[in-house]
C-alpha cells in the first residue's frame, strides 16, 4: 500500500502545473467537495457570527442564566422558565422553540437561549476539532518520519510507543485522562493550564489518534527511503537534515494533508462525546457536546435543545468527511480508505 | 510461522504490560492528581487524608502499590473496591460481560450484512445514481455522534411515537437470555441498530472499494470470459477475495467493542455493560475498577491485532520476517 503513495509525486505534468495546483484543480472539480467546502465555511461564518446573533437578533447573553426573565411574543408575556412537576426537568420546564428572534430554539433548563449558545459552542468544537486534528498532524509527522527515517534503536522505542498508544482503547485514555486533568491546574515550567481550558481537550484528543497518522506515514518514509531518488541523494553525501527536509518532507505533506479533514471530523466528534460526558469543555462554557447533555434532561419536553446541536455537528462530520474523501482523490488517488475509528 | 507467533505474542504480553502502567500512573502520578484527596472529598481535614492515605496504601511507594493491586487483580484475584470497600471488582466486571457481548454481537450481525448488501449493490450499481447515494449514506453514519443518534432513538420510541407506532418498545435496559429470547431481543434492538449504524457505511465503502478494485484482476476478467454471468462473478469471485480486509477491518473492531469502546451506546440506553461499568469506575475514580476495565478492555484490543497480525502472515509469507 505505501509503495503507491508515493508514486504519484513522480508523475510531473507540465512544468508550469505543480503536484499543489493539480491537486487543487482536480478538487475544485468535484462538486461533492466542493459543495461540502461550502457548507462548512457557511457554518464557520454562522459560527463566528456568535456574538452578533446574541447581541443583535436574539438580544441575549448566552452565559449567563436567566431564571426569572420573560419575554414579549405577540403581545402576550411568557415567562422564560416555568417551575413544573412533569418530566425530568428537574421542576423547571423552560420555555420551547419559539421561532422567532428570541429564544429560536427555546431555553435550557438555566434559562439560555439555546439558538445562541449553539452558535458559541460551534466555535469551540470547531476551535477544539480543528487544532487537535493539526496537533495530531504535526505530532503523527514528527513522530513517523523520525521513526521511519532512522530506523533501528530509535524506530524500536517509537513503534513500541504507538503499539501502545494503539492497544489502549482511544475513548477510554481520553476519558482516563480528562477525568484526571479536568478539574486540576497543570503547570508545566511557564505553561500553565487552569481547569476548563479549551487546551485540555485538545492536546488530549490530539495525542490520542497519533498513531492512526503516525502508523501509516511512518509506512511511507521507509519505503521512500529505498527509492531511488532518495537513495541517489543519499548517495551523494546529503546530510540528513537536507535530506528529510527536501526528499521526504515533501512527499510525506500529502498524506498528512489528506488526515486533516478526516481527523478534523473524528475529533470533533470525540470532543462531543467527552463533552456529552461532562469530561470535556466545561461549563459555563459550550460546545455541541455539553448542548446535547444539557438536553438529556429536558429531551422528552423539550427535545430541541438535544435535537438541534446534534443536527450541526453531524452536518459538520459530513461535510468534512466529503471534503477529505474529496482531497484524498485529489492529492492521493491511490491511498486506502482507512477503517472506521 | 511459529516463531514469528511466539514473538508475536510476547510482544503483546509487553504491550498489555506497559498499558498497566500506563493507567496506574494516569491515575497515581500525573500532577494534580491525587486520590487520596478524591477519596477523602472536598474541604478533607489532614488527618483525614492520611488516614485515608494509610488506609488504602497510598503512603507505600508506587511500584509496591502498583504491584500489590497486579497480584490481587490476577493471583489472589480478590481484589476489591476503593469506593464501595469490600466488593470484589471481577465479579462486577463478569456481570457486565454478556450484557455487552450480547449488544455487539447483535449489533455486529445487523452491520455485516447491511454492508454486504450496501456493498455488492453499490458495486453492481457503479456509474448509475445508486452507488454515490448509498456512499453518502455510509457517510452519514459515520458522521453522526452515537450517543445523539442514541438519544434522538430514545425520544422516538419511549416519548413521542411511543403510544402509537412504538407502543411494542420495552423500556430502556438489559434483560437476560435466560428470560427468553424475545424480550432479549426486543431490548436491545435500538440498541443494536443505532451502533450498527456506526459501523455499517463504513464497512459498505470498504467492501466497495476493494470490490471495484477487483473487477480489473485477472481472475475477475478470466471468470468474465469464461461466460460466468455477472452476479455470480460478482458474488462468487470478486465479493470473495474482497472480504478479506472486510474481515480484518471487522476483528478489529469487534475486539474493541467487546472490551467496552460501546460505552456511549451504552450509558445511552441504560446498559449495564462492561462499558458503563468502566465509565462508572472513572467518574467515581475507583482505581482498581478502572485498572480492571481498563485492562480487560486493552485485552481484547490487542488479542484481536495478534489474530490478524497471524491471518496476515499466515496469507503472506513474507510478512513473518518483519
Amino acid at each position: 500500500m505505501t509503495t503507491l503513495d508515493s508514486e504519484r509525486t513522480q508523475v510531473t505534468s507540465t512544468p508550469t502545473a505543480g503536484p499543489w495546483r493539480t491537486a487543487w484543480r482536480d478538487l475544485r472539480r468535484n462538486k461533492v467537495a466542493m459543495g461540502s467546502l461550502v457548507v462548512l465555511v457557511l457554518v464557520i461564518l454562522v459560527c463566528i457570527a456568535a456574538p452578533l446573533y446574541a447581541s443583535a437578533i436574539a438580544h441575549t447573553d448566552a452565559f449567563t442564566s436567566n431564571v426569572n426573565g420573560t419575554i414579549t411574543i405577540n403581545g402576550q408575556t411568557i415567562s422564560v422558565l416555568e417551575t413544573s412537576s412533569e418530566g425530568l426537568g428537574l421542576g423547571v420546564n423552560p420555555i420551547g422553540p419559539t421561532w422567532t428572534n428570541q429564544y429560536f430554539l427555546g431555553a435550557d433548563n438555566q434559562g439560555r437561549d439555546v439558538a445562541a449558545r449553539i452558535l458559541y459552542g460551534g466555535r469551540n468544537s470547531l476551535v477544539i476539532g480543528f487544532t487537535s486534528a493539526l496537533l495530531c498532524c504535526f505530532l503523527a509527522g514528527i513522530v513517523g518520519i523520525v521513526s521511519g527515517f532512522f530506523g533501528k534503536g530509535v524506530d524500536a522505542v517509537l513503534s513500541r510507543g504507538l503499539d501502545v498508544l494503539w492497544a489502549f482503547p482511544v475513548y477510554l485514555l481520553a476519558i482516563c485522562l480528562s477525568i484526571v486533568l479536568i478539574n486540576s491546574t497543570i503547570a508545566v515550567g511557564p505553561v500553565r493550564l487552569t481547569s476548563g481550558s479549551l487546551w485540555l481537550p485538545i492536546l488530549i484528543i490530539g495525542i490520542i489518534y497519533v498513531p492512526y497518522v503516525a502508523r501509516p506515514v511512518r509506512g511511507q518514509v521507509i519505503s521512500l527511503r529505498e527509492r531511488e531518488f532518495v537513495q541517489a541523494a543519499i548517495g551523494s553525501g546529503a546530510p540528513d537534515l537536507r535530506l528529510l527536509r527536501r526528499e521526504i518532507l515533501p512527499n510525506v505533506l500529502p498524506t498528512l494533508i489528506v488526515f486533516l479533514p478526516l481527523m478534523t471530523a473524528i475529533n470533533m466528534l470525540t470532543e462531543a462525546a467527552l463533552s456529552f460526558l461532562s469530561i470535556g469543555v466545561q461549563p459555563p462554557d459550550a460546545s455541541w457536546g455539553t448542548i446535547v447533555n444539557d438536553g438529556v434532561g429536558l429531551l422528552y419536553t423539550r427535545p430541541w435543545v438535544a435535537i438541534a446541536p446534534g443536527i450541526m455537528l453531524a452536518i459538520t462530520a459530513v461535510a468534512l468527511n466529503l471534503l477529505g474523501d474529496g482531497v484524498r482523490e485529489s492529492l492521493d488517488p491511490k491511498a486506502k480508505l482507512r477503517g472506521a475509528a | 510461522m511459529w516463531r514469528f507467533a511466539g514473538k508475536r505474542a510476547l510482544a503483546a504480553v509487553l504491550v498489555l504490560f506497559a498499558i498497566s502502567v500506563l493507567v496506574f500512573l494516569i491515575f497515581f502520578a500525573t500532577p494534580g492528581s491525587d486520590p487520596a484527596a478524591r477519596i477523602a472529598g472536598r474541604n478533607a481535614s489532614q488527618e483525614t487524608l492520611d488516614q485515608v492515605r494509610a488506609s488504602f496504601g497510598f503512603d507505600r511507594p508506587i511500584w509496591i502499590q502498583y504491584g500489590l493491586m497486579m497480584r490481587h487483580l490476577f493471583i489472589d484475584r480478590d481484589l476489591t473496591s476503593f469506593v464501595n470497600r469490600g466488593a470484589q471488582v471481577i465479579p462486577q466486571v463478569t456481570q457486565a460481560i454478556p450484557v455487552t457481548l450480547s449488544l455487539v454481537f447483535g449489533a455486529a450481525l445487523i452491520w455485516v450484512l447491511l454492508a454486504l448488501v450496501m456493498g455488492v449493490w453499490a458495486t453492481a450499481a457503479r456509474g448509475t445514481a445508486i452507488d454515490p447515494i448509498i456512499l453518502i449514506l455510509g457517510v452519514i453514519g459515520v458522521s453522526l455522534p452515537v450517543f445523539w443518534l442514541g438519544e434522538v432513538v430514545n425520544l422516538i420510541t419511549q416519548s413521542r411515537l411511543h403510544d402509537s407506532i412504538f407502543a411494542w418498545v420495552p423500556p430502556l435496559g438489559y434483560v437476560p437470555l435466560s428470560d427468553g429470547v424475545g424480550p432479549w431481543a426486543l431490548h436491545l434492538l435500538f440498541p443494536w441498530l443505532t451502533l450498527a449504524v456506526l459501523y455499517a457505511g463504513i464497512y459498505a465503502r470498504v467492501l466497495r472499494s476493494e470490490m471495484v478494485q477487483s473487477m480489473n484482476e485477472d481472475y475477475v476478467r478470466m471468470a468474465r470470459a469464461k461466460g460466468i454471468g455477472e452476479t455470480r462473478v460478482l458474488l462468487r469471485h470478486s465479493l470473495r477475495t474482497s472480504l478479506i480486509s472486510v474481515v480484518t477491518l471487522f476483528g478489529l473492531d469487534f475486539g474493541a467493542l467487546i472490551g467496552g469502546a460501546a460505552l456511549l451506546t451504552e450509558v445511552v440506553f441504560g446498559l449495564q455493560g462492561v462499558g458503563k461499568l468502566t465509565y462508572d469506575s472513572l467518574t467515581n475514580f475507583d482505581l482498581p475498577v478502572i485498572l480492571a476495565c481498563v485492562l480487560y478492555a486493552s485485552f481484547f484490543v490487542v488479542f484481536a491485532n495478534f489474530l490478524v497480525d497471524l491471518l496476515y502472515a499466515w496469507l503472506d509469507p513474507r510478512v513473518r520476517s518483519v
